[in-house]
């Protein structure tokens, strides 16, 4: 499809008059989870999906599009090559650079 | 507006969901064979899956209004036991007359290990030496970039697969460019946590266009919504788009797509825009 044929976003003053509040809502949401995990006490930081999430949060902060993806990538498996067999039936959510180490 | 369910496990949903579908303009819904949530132990327990979704289900849909159509395969989390995705594929063809069997699906991967890929190859020679059509399941979360790569690959590696007659189905922000440019049809999977929301599928759209894009709800017995589908078209309203862009991707991209199987019939709509 070509560029003008792509329909267009609404324009930035509306889209934020739009979507402002529930995005609030949701960064909120986020950083009370944040607090949540600090007030548990636990070593939250050194789990692999929340050490993702932690750079994942950076990328918001970051200028220019495309943050979405960049943030896909970070949750995802980098490597290419098959696993030899099945580890586990379910995706968690992060890619865990241990489980490669002892593959 | 009227809409075409590309995918949704009905055998997993209540009457009283294909009541709301049917109230909120749902005239058709392909059905692909998924895993039940736990693993089956026999190919003969297929064989009642089968007969469940070529028998059955159309019936039940029937009832309220709704066309019932379905795609049959071992589904890729079962896909790690060769020897049962062997004696299960053996045993597909015999249901390929059937009238509401579109083609081969959701054949895929899970965790992208080497038997699954073999599975998934088995499936696909099973669909070309038949010549159906083929939809395909991309792996959840951190698997999926890994595994929509490894799904194109296997597929370019059978040198008589149209990808017109392929749907791989999922996408999301980091894998529609990939199964685009390569020529195949894609869904975006509206769910409310693993895969899009109904606001990242039209940005989405906004980004990458809507030709041979489409949009379905993938509702089964896990966190899904029946009613994903209309909720995308009131937030293509919400943006400012036009119905006729929305009802290309419910309406006219589903029936293009399914209307290569000559089993299709293309479903009549009440509320042409």
């Amino acid at each position: 499809m070509s560029e003008t044929s792509r329909p267009k976003p609404l324009p930035a003053r509306e889209a934020v008059d739009e979507y402002f509040i529930e995005n609030r809502h949701r960064v909120l949401d986020v950083a009370a989870f944040l607090d949540r995990l600090d007030r548990s006490g636990g070593d939250w930081r050194s789990d692999y999906r929340m050490a993702a999430l932690v750079r994942a949060i950076g990328v918001l902060a970051e200028p220019g599009a495309g943050r979405a993806q960049r943030i896909q990538m970070i949750f995802s498996d980098p490597t290419v090559e098959p696993k030899p067999k099945l580890d586990q039936k379910a995706a968690r959510g992060a890619w865990d650079p241990a489980s490669e180490k002892g593959a | 507006m009227d809409y075409i369910e590309m995918h949704a496990h009905m055998v997993s949903r209540t009457t009283d969901d294909y009541t709301q579908m049917a109230l909120m303009g749902c005239a058709a819904i392909t059905e692909p064979a998924f895993w039940a949530g736990w693993d089956r132990s026999t190919a003969d327990g297929f064989d009642d899956y089968f007969r469940q979704l070529t028998e059955f289900e159309p019936k039940r849909a029937a009832r309220f209004g709704i066309k019932h159509y379905t795609w049959l395969c071992l589904n890729p989390k079962e896909g790690e036991e060769r020897d049962l995705a062997r004696a299960v594929v053996r045993r597909i063809p015999k249901y390929l007359d059937h009238a509401n069997v579109l083609g081969i699906g959701e054949i895929g991967l899970n965790r992208v290990t080497r038997n699954e890929i073999e599975t998934f190859k088995d499936h696909v020679a099973l669909a070309l030496e038949h010549n159906q059509m083929i939809l395909i399941h991309t792996p959840h979360l951190e698997d999926k970039h890994k595994g929509t790569r490894a799904i194109i690959q296997a597929l370019q590696s059978f040198p008589n697969m149209d990808p017109a007659r392929v749907s791989i189905d999922h996408a999301e922000e980091h894998t529609i460019e990939m199964i685009l440019d390569n020529g195949f049809w894609t869904g975006l999977t509206l769910y409310p946590q693993t895969k899009v929301s109904v606001a990242r599928a039209v940005d989405i759209i906004e980004m990458h266009g809507a030709d041979r894009v489409y949009v379905d709800s993938a509702c089964d017995w896990g966190h899904s919504v029946p009613a994903a589908v209309p909720r995308f078209v009131m937030e293509m309203r919400r943006r400012g788009h036009a119905d006729s862009l929305a009802r290309q991707i419910v309406w006219d991209n589903p029936i293009a797509f399914l209307g290569q199987c000559p089993k299709f019939e293309p479903p009549v709509s009440a509320h042409a825009v």
